[in-house]
């Protein structure tokens, strides 16, 4: 009896070792993410799809965590010789992943050898130079981006005598400072303060961030946003955090809670906070592109991305690149692009997608979802505009918050916090200059 | 000499203390030396290059302003919830050794908040203080405080300690009340006999017999106030605003994982390391003298 059940459990054992699918050649690949909710909904289903429309590969999705958790988690499954096929990685991580040149496998490579049909041009460029080296090599595949915008109360605004959002940085004062009256804990905030504040700001007034294009043409950048329209923005900022007619919501996004409750009347966050406004929001709102300063002389630029994309791990076998490689291929398709750009609000990564949506006629009826995409395409990408590319930048953001907070908090005046911001991530800079070009 | 003639041989010995020798060694040193060695390596993310460097990341760490931030942050950190841990145990202890109906019941649930895991005190505490949203924050700010921790350093600060004394507290009090319970009633009712107030008679004959116990629990909570509130500090505060609660052990988890600067974030452990040794060691050999058995 006993030795009856053991020879069950050995060939079930046996069975699920060889791989439980029925087609005996299939290739299997890991892909790591940080999708939750309904994005992470999305992720399963795309999996699924790619599974169900060919019986070579089967792409299996394992979520990781927060961004931070899987950037580490492959980090870790990499030193100990077992790295996923794919893994999301979010934008700031891009500088540590390229860095690792045995440990990654440029998706432009990847395309190339596995023969698929592949054109960089039919992309997004404000898309995918952020991924891209500085000769427009494909580095990693855009999956899940967004750009920043200000989402507005429409009801909020009106009550306190205000007839439309804002679209300069002087008017988001000048309204903050009525909207004290009426809402005196918060008129105007943010989330992901460096992001919207530095990254994003430069971006959008066309002024460095870097020297390098922002590092994209190599780890030698040096910082240089301790500028005078940088310190304005933020002196602007610590006079308004007094009253609270700008009130600081933290780092991320768990302030974000503030717009959609209707305390803060205007605020700046992801675009890709959308669907949970849609969901939540009791008012009227919109969302509208980021403010900026008359008087710079190119503002506004085009705004740069947020989000992830998916890399592909070093030191994989044939099968699993072609199947990784026919997998792209899939994601790239126009009308899975649409798709996934209609549902999860996301923005699509091809021109094709972008076009189509555009036909249907859907942005007529989703106006907010077109903003970001109007932001990113402005005008073509300068070196200030492409992207940034800062090794370290999980923590460097970090440390740029902190200084921000200090300038709040009325610790340091702004221009104090600002030249402390770049020398401590100029610091940081030289030390992974010094581990990557090795 | 005697106990050569019980275990004869060292060999049995030996095979007896293996297994406790093993863990030590597996679980306790083997981490050390490594956490040692990597602090003399500069490394990157991936260990794709590595760099021997001997004290060169100690030496960058006691370059940098924020660190010695960390280390005063710390000790403030660690002395308020050592201190409102152990008064708050001793006091709801002493509560509950009386005689009263369903002492039982009290106890019990004096203990529950031990089995909430740091983390989860930690989301608990932040929905009742988050401005704006939290029940404790709307009541402060409705009484003209304002109270706002993502900006307010002290704020932050009072935030954590708050949480990590109430994870603390339950612990605490399950020793001081066994402490208690083990106070012979003979000489409390003496000195009741004698005219000594309750007061009195906790001060000069409850507090002095508790000291074992005290003692114990003081090692125990700067080692947790040190150590374990590391989940409490990741999701009420990050550290933050403007490193105001950023911690020695907040700090090491930190540069290693989002900076992923691993040489500089195990010479920060080993630094750690020899503090916390230091202390055990300082209070083993002053403060234990005070200590009645």
């Amino acid at each position: 009896m006993a030795l009856r059940r053991f020879g069950a459990a050995a060939a079930v054992a046996a069975m699920v070792g060889s791989g439980a699918s029925p087609a005996w050649a299939v290739t299997e690949i890991q892909w790591w993410h940080a999708m939750t909710g309904p994005n992470n909904d999305v992720v399963v289903k795309l999996a699924n799809d790619f599974n169900a429309s060919q019986g070579d590969y089967k792409i299996v999705p394992t979520f990781k965590g927060s961004y931070a958790d899987t950037l580490n988690a492959g980090i870790a499954a990499f030193r100990a010789g077992n790295a996923p096929g794919i893994m999301q990685v979010f934008e700031v991580g891009t500088a540590t992943m390229m860095a690792a040149k045995g440990a990654i496998k440029p998706v432009s490579d990847l395309m190339k050898e596995q023969g698929e049909k592949f054109d960089p041009q039919s992309y997004l460029p404000a898309i995918t130079g952020y991924y891209s080296t500085a000769k427009g090599e494909m580095l990693s595949f855009p999956f899940n981006s967004s750009s920043m915008v200000m989402w507005a109360n429409l009801d909020a605004l009106k009550k306190a005598g205000i007839d439309a959002p804002p679209k300069t940085w002087p008017e988001v004062f000048a309204d903050a400072k009525k909207l004290h009256a009426t809402s005196p804990t918060c008129g105007f905030s943010s989330s992901w303060v460096t992001w919207g504040f530095i990254e994003q700001f430069s971006a959008w007034h066309n002024i460095p961030i870097g020297t390098k294009a922002n590092g994209l043409d190599g780890f030698d950048t040096v910082l240089e946003f301790n500028n005078p329209l940088e310190t304005k923005l933020l002196e602007n900022l610590v006079e308004l955090q007094k009253d609270k007619s700008y009130d600081y919501s933290g780092r991320t996004n768990t302030g974000e809670g503030r717009f959609t409750s209707g305390e803060c009347a205007l605020y700046m966050t992801s675009s890709a906070f959308y669907p949970n406004v849609k969901a939540n929001a009791k008012f009227n709102y919109t969302a509208v592109p980021m403010p900026y300063f008359p008087d710079a002389k190119d503002a506004p630029q085009n705004s740069i991305i947020g989000g992830a994309s998916l890399w592909v791990m070093g030191g994989k076998s044939k099968e699993e690149y072609k199947g990784i490689a026919k997998f792209f291929t899939f994601l790239s398709d126009t009308d899975r692009q649409v798709y996934l750009h209609e549902v999860s609000g996301y923005l699509p990564i091809t021109k094709a997608a972008y076009d189509k949506t555009k036909a249907s006629g859907f942005y007529e009826k989703n106006p907010i979802l077109e903003v970001p995409l109007k932001e990113l395409t402005n005008k073509p990408p300068t070196d200030n505009s492409r992207g940034l590319r800062f090794g370290g930048m999980v923590q460097m953001r970090d440390v740029w918050s902190e200084e921000i907070e200090a300038a709040l908090a009325g610790k340091k005046s702004a221009k104090e916090a600002l030249d402390a911001a770049v020398s401590r991530g100029n610091q940081m800079l030289r030390q992974f200059e010094r581990t990557a070009t090795k | 000499m005697e106990n050569r003639a019980i275990f004869s041989g060292r060999l049995l010995a030996c095979l007896l203390v293996f297994p406790q020798l093993a863990i030590s060694l597996i679980f306790f040193y083997w981490p050390a030396a490594q956490a040692l060695w990597q602090s003399f390596l500069v490394q990157d993310a991936f260990g794709l290059s590595t760099e021997f460097v001997w004290f060169e990341n100690y030496v960058t760490l006691l370059k940098t302003p924020e660190y010695y931030h960390a280390i005063g942050t710390t000790f403030f950190f660690s002395l308020l919830v050592v201190f409102f841990s152990l008064a708050i145990g001793l006091l709801l202890a002493v509560m509950a050794n009386r005689n009263i109906a369903g002492v039982q019941i009290y106890r019990t649930f004096l203990i529950i908040p031990y089995a909430v895991a740091p983390a989860v005190a930690s989301v608990l505490f932040i929905f009742m203080f988050q401005p704006g949203l939290g029940m404790i924050a709307r009541a402060l700010q409705r009484n003209g405080i304002d109270w706002n921790p993502v900006l307010n350093g002290n704020h932050a600060m009072i935030l954590i300690v708050i949480v990590a004394v109430w994870n603390q507290i339950s612990y605490n009090f399950l020793f001081f009340l066994a402490g208690l319970q083990s106070i012979p009633k003979s000489v409390i009712e003496a000195a009741a006999i004698d005219g000594a107030r309750p007061a009195r008679r906790f001060w000069t004959i409850v507090f002095p017999l508790l000291s074992p116990t005290t003692f114990f629990l003081i090692v125990v909570n700067i080692t947790y106030a040190f150590f374990n509130t590391l989940g409490i500090i990741d999701t009420a505060t990050e550290g933050g605003p403007n490193g105001s609660t950023s911690t020695l052990v907040y700090k090491v988890f930190l540069d290693g994982k989002a900076g992923s600067d691993l040489g500089g974030s195990a010479a920060q452990s080993v630094i750690l390391m020899i503090i916390v040794i230091g202390l055990t060691a300082i209070q083993f050999r002053y403060v234990e003298k005070k200590v009645h058995y």
